[in-house]
């Protein structure tokens, strides 16, 4: 099976660097290509030749294994070079910036960077100095647009359709580039959006995204279609956000008897890593109504789709 | 030293001085450093020989600005700015004083800084400097420091800079000592605390950027507790930066029962909002940060009703290291002393302000706050007079400016007026040819 010989749309933008600023088609055409590397996904013979002699970068400085080799398996399928580069090892730590370590790695000739950094607007910074195509693999509290896109794929799966659903997104909202990323996208597609924090963990500003805001999972959660879990990070979960684990998995954390406010056929996801316990309850995490593995899947797809758009941009593509 | 001063007499000029209210075609003679006389058709006859004439037909002659609240490198960080690089960019901006702020290493918190800093303007700079001194103790925000001394020494008010005292008992003392000395307190309102890691204006904008923000309360909550302290202590009290409209409402209340409170707002808080922001520009990343455009639109109002008193410049230099980075990461502040004049011609361009509301607010009421010379055309005063050309168009190029640091947010900016003279002490410090 070889996909890559079929006409494919191309992204108007060299990067993808955010879910905003794309269009209904663009994100359609999308979440097609990757159905497409799905398929390929589960055959035996996965290689592609899209990327042949490409070079592609995973530049980290904010530690992720999931997202990272995702990527590093999606890179390699299309037949990418791929080199890994996380902060831990490089010069980052020796006090070199940012934009310099751009313009070293721009002098290797890659042909395509996927950045995270801790910052938000960092990749786009770092877009504006280099001659390839970037992906933003998650910035700061801002984007993370692959994230988004694998997301809306698994629930176009499960549901065919996005729009008309009521998606609800509950958790630490504030912090969160995958909430931001999913209400853009989301709303694009035409989902009704919810989402469900304590209010210390809501952005100012937040009921003018196009969501409807609730501080209780009751009402947040009724006649949902999608329940999409975040994670709280553990600096935040002891006095400074909210008092306690305890009190919040209390109050926000899904288990059995909150997913029941949710429609009978309600499907939960989470971008991973979990905190069980915290967020979760492992009986759901693990449960039917959970998306959480097929999310993983569906994240080398979704950036094999990327991937490849982005490639059809590339200098002598 | 003062004879080797050629006179100067600027002729056809229209004429504002804010500190009379004035407003009219006439002649202005400047000898010994001095403004000699200023009235319709002194002409060529009745001038010392030797004078340099000038037509002015078609331009503005106005106090040289007054600007309150600039940092300058010197000492400690020479290499972002020193006294005579800050100096040529007011010079080449219209501004004949800078007030330069006590963060500095050291910090100016010991006479014989204020000494250093004064000397070194003597020598080296082009236009006057008057230094505030520190409030605190190596600006820590814990002990006062030598108020008497310092002001004795030259300092002409007393601010921990950018920095807030958090310690309320810190200020009030303060305050009551100060009074004794007839000493201005200038004070950074930005509650630190509140603040936290906010890196602009809190609300839907900064939410969509992913940053975290700024409340207004951070700033409004510490002013109306200083405002409080200030009618408590009974010193005189001057707010460094406002930025929104609620701080309106704590200074309006202040300002009817206490006449000792005062307020200056920034220059790129009458010009810029937090929109411009964009995509993650840091030249705009400011503490205060950029707020909304109804805060801006409320600060130009209060300037022209009197309720603010002074702009500033906040001049601070960053250089690339500092600013090229990501958003949350990159230092705070803009360089504004050499433009501060004509972004505020915007604002009198389209018609929002006054241009006798800006210029009495950049130098007439500076100069009044601080009991400086200037900030006048009165005859018997000192000559620091600028020329300025209302209406002509250019394009700014931060690579131009006179500053050691380019971080302007109005780089590439359309602008209309620009300084064609500056005339500090009867000596002309800069012309645009």
């Amino acid at each position: 099976m070889n996909i890559a010989q079929k006409p494919t749309f191309v992204l108007r933008q060299r990067h993808l660097l955010g879910i905003e600023g794309l269009s209904r088609e663009e994100i359609t055409g999308l979440l097609d290509r990757a159905e497409e590397f799905v398929e390929l996904n589960r055959q035996i013979e996965k290689k592609q030749s899209t990327l042949r002699g490409r070079t592609q970068i995973n530049l980290f400085f904010e530690a992720s294994t999931r997202t990272q080799s995702s990527f590093e398996i999606a890179g390699k399928r299309l037949g990418a070079d791929v080199m890994n580069m996380s902060v831990g090892s490089s010069s980052m730590r020796k006090g070199e910036t940012l934009l310099d370590t751009a313009i070293t790695l721009n002098a290797m000739h890659p042909d395509i960077l996927v950045v995270r950094h801790h910052a938000s607007g960092a990749v786009d910074l770092l877009a504006r100095k280099v001659d390839c195509s970037v992906i933003n693999a998650g910035d700061g509290a801002h984007e993370h647009p692959t994230q988004a896109l694998l997301d809306a794929l698994t629930i176009r799966r499960n549901k065919g359709t996005i729009e008309g659903l009521t998606i609800t997104i509950c958790g630490d909202i504030l912090h969160s580039r995958v909430a931001r990323s999913n209400i853009i996208l989301l709303n694009t597609l035409g989902a009704r959006v919810r989402v469900v924090a304590p209010s210390t963990l809501l952005p100012s500003g937040i009921e003018r995204f196009g969501v409807d805001v609730f501080r209780d999972m009751r009402e947040g959660l009724h006649n949902s279609d999608i329940v999409m879990m975040l994670r709280l990070q553990r600096e935040r979960m002891n006095g400074s956000f909210v008092p306690s684990s305890a009190e919040y998995f209390h109050y926000f954390g899904l288990d059995e008897r909150k997913l029941g406010y949710a429609k009978p056929d309600a499907l939960v996801m989470h971008p991973g890593p979990m905190n069980r316990g915290v967020e979760i309850d492992s009986s759901v995490a693990d449960g039917t109504q959970s998306l959480i593995r097929e999310q993983v899947e569906m994240g080398v797809a979704v950036r094999m789709a990327a991937l490849d758009a982005l490639s059809r941009n590339l200098r002598n593509a | 030293m003062l004879s080797d001063r050629r006179p100067i007499l600027l002729t056809n000029a229209r004429i504002i001085d804010p500190s009379r209210n004035l407003d009219s075609i006439g002649d202005l003679l400047i000898a010994d450093g001095l403004i000699r006389d200023s009235k319709r058709g002194i002409g060529a006859a009745g001038v010392p020989e030797g004078t340099e004439i000038v037509d002015c037909r078609d331009k503005v002659v106005a106090p040289g600005l007054i600007d309150l609240r600039a940092f300058v490198g010197e000492p400690g960080a020479e290499y972002r700015e020193t006294l005579a690089s800050a100096s040529q960019a007011a010079a080449a901006g219209g501004v004949t004083t800078i007030v330069c702020q006590p963060d500095t290493n050291p910090p100016i918190d010991e006479p014989p800084v204020v000494d250093f800093v004064l000397r070194r303007a003597r020598d080296t700079a082009i236009v006057h400097v008057h230094p505030m001194a520190a409030l605190t103790k190596g600006l820590r925000g814990e002990e006062m420091t030598e108020i008497g001394l310092l002001k004795a020494a030259g300092a002409v008010a007393f601010t921990d800079g950018a920095k807030s005292v958090t310690n309320a008992q810190v200020i009030r003392r303060a305050l009551t000592y100060a009074r004794d000395f007839d000493a201005l307190i200038v004070h950074h309102t930005e509650d630190p605390n509140l603040v936290g890691e906010g890196v602009m204006n809190e609300g839907e904008f900064a939410a969509r950027l992913g940053l975290s923000g700024v409340p207004k309360a951070a700033e409004v909550v510490m002013l109306e507790r200083d405002v409080r302290l200030a009618a408590l202590a009974g010193g005189r009290y001057h707010a460094a930066s406002i930025t929104c409209a609620e701080s309106l409402e704590v200074l309006r209340r202040a300002k009817e029962a206490n006449p000792n409170i005062t307020a200056s707002v920034s220059i790129n808080h009458i010009t810029l909002n937090e929109v411009d922001v964009g995509s993650y520009r840091t030249f705009c990343k400011l503490a205060p940060p950029l707020r909304e455009e109804t805060d801006r639109a409320a600060m130009v109002e209060a300037l022209t009703s009197g309720l603010v008193d002074a702009v500033v410049s906040d001049h601070d230099p960053q250089d690339v290291e500092t600013k090229r980075l990501p958003f949350a990461e990159a230092s705070p502040g803009a360089i504004g002393i050499e433009t501060m004049l004509v972004a505020g011609l915007r604002l009198v361009h389209n018609g929002e302000i006054s241009l006798m509301s800006l210029l009495k607010a950049t130098s007439t009421r500076p100069a009044e706050l601080l009991g400086l010379p200037g900030g006048t055309l009165r005859a018997g005063s000192v000559a620091d007079v600028i020329v300025v050309d209302l209406d002509v168009p250019w394009v700014l190029d931060r690579a131009q400016l006179k500053s050691k640091c380019k971080n302007t947010p109005f780089d590439e900016a359309r602008l209309q007026g620009r300084v064609v003279r500056t005339i500090v002490a009867g000596r002309t410090a800069y012309e645009y040819v």
